[in-house]
């Protein structure tokens, strides 16, 4: 199964070889990682999705903690998660298939980034599978090239 | 150098005082002379190795006999990474240990530089935390943080590194302030609560055991768990780090279990109804597998470090604390609502006697062995702290040598490093001038870091060595004996050696024993000697150490040969 944690942490050199070599020295997997400054000056926010059951889980979450940079680890398995990843999707379209692409891209509520002649760049968010089904649709035309970021995610209310 | 002015050496230096810091062990190279110079102005005792590894280990003993933090120091690069072993070991066993390692200066960091390592890369996962200091003024806050670190919450190594550039900057001697750890909280009281659980789980079990573990030497609650047993009167066994948690001989203490645990003590493990660990990890070598350990059983967690808890077996009750806080309070508890019914201590008691007679082996035969030589030993010093190294001599000190409690019996027990008893019992007889320091080992982990017996001559201390000489790796005979096709080639060495003479070269008093007579006389006149004294045990072909765990659980024990 997979866990979505957020660790908030002391941006400082180091702590992102400290947060993920825990994970492969321990032997959990890491699906996913991202990480960005947050609210407060000088921490930032991992967003990791890391695949186990509730035991891995509650290691993982225990062994983060004892990490003297991290300030606090929420797992963020719930309904109350707020989730998105984006992609960026290099597509070739030819003229016959342009207006099926625009109307794909209305559907996706994507955006094009750039176009120059056949080669456009689009622009998803969206939940996981959001992500995936959109890639999955573009499929019909040529990808040439594409990336997507690791999930970013943040709980609803006030806490 | 300008008045007011200080250097990150000096600061250094005065920051250790500040920590409390008596002795350094360490060793000079290119990168870590600055350090040296200021510390000439020290009242701190520099104790010169012949190896970092023995330095690591000599704060590591240092640490386990006194409770204080051990301080190590070596050079980049070489030096740097000799203290790794050192390091994992007192990690494994949780003990409290700053190394300090010289760097090359800021410039060449990342040049590949000479005698350059990235040592803070190298030990994040032997360490609590590490520094790469990156200017003067930050030399004395991390420090204090580092000492801070590893001597709270579960004590643990630190490593400090300091560029060169960075010891002699010269600084108008106004400190960084220390930074707040806001992610740094370890839960030391333990959940009233919990505490009250735990009680009522006693008033209702019915074969109740006690598990010691490291965690109580390392929180000094040695007379915590003394108070708890004598209110509840119900056995105790223990893990090899926890031996000297509960005074070895009271007859309610059944000894050691697990892998090579006494059959009393692996009966009351498998047939409890509710087991009270106290600072265990439920490590590999106590718990055998995993699937069939203590299954029908509750077990009360007391621990400090909370992934302890669950991380190996399920916990019925977690307590996270320092058990010197939980275990008088629930204690207290257990005096005013009553002790457990308890019906089984009588029986396991009896197994006890008769399985320790089991162990009594080799008193027939003229010739030395390790059972007789640490009979002996023992004898001759019955308030000893004893040491060991690794190997089969350890199971034997472990089942045979009797200790009182307190911090009395020193080990590598979880990274199993030959080569660590030497230096940790000149790190543990520096630290408890006042205790008869004894290390056994064996002619396997002794040449390992046979060097620092130099150490132990220049420093002037006390202490006994017994070296049980077969000329052979006992242990891994054992296992291929056991589990290989029994080629002897590699566990046994052709070289026979006499530590006696070696020991005498390296400036100790060297003896020999060869039967049980010459060896009581040896250990007699050790007890009475000042300065070191190497009892070279020649030791015939030995049978192996058993109890022995072969099947898959823990009662599934091969007990002896024939």
């Amino acid at each position: 199964m997979k866990h979505t944690i957020s660790i908030l942490c002391d941006d400082i050199p180091g702590v992102m070889t400290r947060i993920s070599g825990l994970f492969s020295r321990r032997g959990f997997n890491i699906e996913s990682l991202t990480v960005g400054h947050t609210e407060r000056e000088g921490k930032s926010r991992f967003t990791i999705v890391v695949e186990g059951d509730d035991g891995v889980l509650e290691q993982v979450r225990k062994q983060l903690q004892k990490l003297v940079h991290v300030i606090k680890v929420w797992d963020l398995n719930n309904d109350r998660i707020l989730e998105r990843e984006h992609a960026l999707v290099k597509v070739e379209v030819h003229d016959k298939d342009r207006a099926h692409l625009l109307q794909l891209i209305t559907v996706l509520q994507a955006r094009i980034l750039n176009s120059s002649g056949a080669i456009w760049v689009l622009e998803i968010t969206g939940d996981s599978k959001a992500v995936d089904s959109a890639i999955n649709l573009l499929g019909q035309f040529t990808i040439l090239e594409s990336i997507r970021t690791g999930k970013i995610a943040l709980e609803q209310g006030r806490k | 150098m300008k008045k007011g002015k200080s250097t990150g050496a000096k600061a250094l230096v005065r920051a250790l005082e500040n920590a409390g810091t008596e002795i350094i062990f360490g060793y000079p190279g290119g990168a870590n002379l600055p350090i040296y110079e200021a510390l000439q102005r020290s009242s701190i005792r520099h104790i010169q190795t012949r190896h970092e590894q023995g330095a690591a280990h000599m704060a590591d003993g240092y640490a386990r006999a006194s409770g204080r933090t051990g301080v190590c120091m070596a050079t980049s690069g070489p030096g740097a990474t000799n203290l790794v072993t050192g390091i994992a070991t007192a990690y494994m066993d949780s003990t409290p240990v700053v190394a300090i390692t010289g760097q090359v200066s800021r410039t060449m960091i990342g040049n590949d530089a000479f005698q350059e390592v990235d040592i803070t890369g190298i030990t994040i996962p032997i360490t609590k935390h590490n520094y790469l200091i990156q200017s003067a003024p930050q030399v004395a806050p991390t420090i204090e943080e580092a000492f801070f670190l590893a001597g709270s919450g579960r004590r643990s190594p630190v490593v400090v590194d300091i560029p060169k550039d960075v010891q002699t900057d010269e600084f108008a001697n106004e400190h960084e302030k220390r930074r707040v750890l806001e992610g740094y909280n370890p839960t030391t009281k333990g959940h009233p609560g919990q505490i009250k659980r735990a009680a009522a789980m006693l008033k209702e079990a019915e074969r109740p055991i006690i598990i010691t573990g490291g965690g109580v030497i390392s929180s000094n609650a040695y007379e915590d768990v003394a108070a708890f047993v004598e209110t509840l009167k119900i056995p105790v066994v223990h893990t090899l780090m926890g031996k000297s948690a509960f005074d070895n001989h009271n007859p309610l203490n059944l000894g050691l279990f697990g892998y090579h645990g006494s059959r009393a003590a692996n009966t009351a493990v498998s047939k409890t109804d509710l087991i009270v660990a106290i600072g265990t990890r439920f490590g590999d070598r106590s718990t055998g597998p995993l699937a069939s350990f203590a299954r029908n059983t509750k077990i009360i967690h007391i621990d400090v470090d909370p992934a302890e808890i669950g991380k190996n077996v399920p916990a019925y009750l977690p307590i996270v604390g320092d058990i010197a806080d939980v275990l008088p309070r629930l204690t207290a508890l257990l005096s005013s609502t009553g002790t457990p019914k308890n019906i089984w201590t009588a029986g396991l008691l009896e197994q006890k006697e008769k399985s320790f007679d089991g162990q009594k082996r080799g008193s027939e035969t003229p010739n030395l062995s390790t059972p007789l030589a640490l009979k002996a030993v023992s004898e001759a010093f019955p308030d000893a702290l004893l040491v060991t190294d690794v190997g089969r001599h350890q199971i034997y000190a472990a089942q045979l040598f009797p200790v009182k409690a307190g911090r009395n019996f020193i080990t590598s027990g979880g990274l199993g490093t030959m080569g660590f008893g030497l230096p940790a019992a000149i790190g543990a007889a520096l630290a408890c001038p006042e205790k008869q320091v004894v290390l056994v080992t064996g002619d396997g982990s002794f040449l390992m870091n046979i060097q620092e017996l130099v150490t132990a001559a220049e420093a002037g201390i006390n202490l006994t060595v017994l070296v049980m000489n077969d000329s052979r790796l006992g242990m891994i005979q054992q296992l291929q004996d056991g589990f290989y096709k029994s080629r002897f080639d590699v566990s046994k060495f052709s070289q026979e050696l006499h530590f006696d003479r070696l020991a005498a070269d390296l400036g100790c008093r060297g003896a020999r024993a060869e039967t049980e007579s010459e060896i009581k006389h040896a250990a007699s006149a050790a007890a009475s000697a000042e300065g070191v004294t190497v009892i070279d045990c020649k030791i015939g072909e030995e049978s192996h150490v058993y109890p022995m765990v072969t099947g898959r659980n823990l009662l599934e024990l091969t007990e002896g040969e024939d």
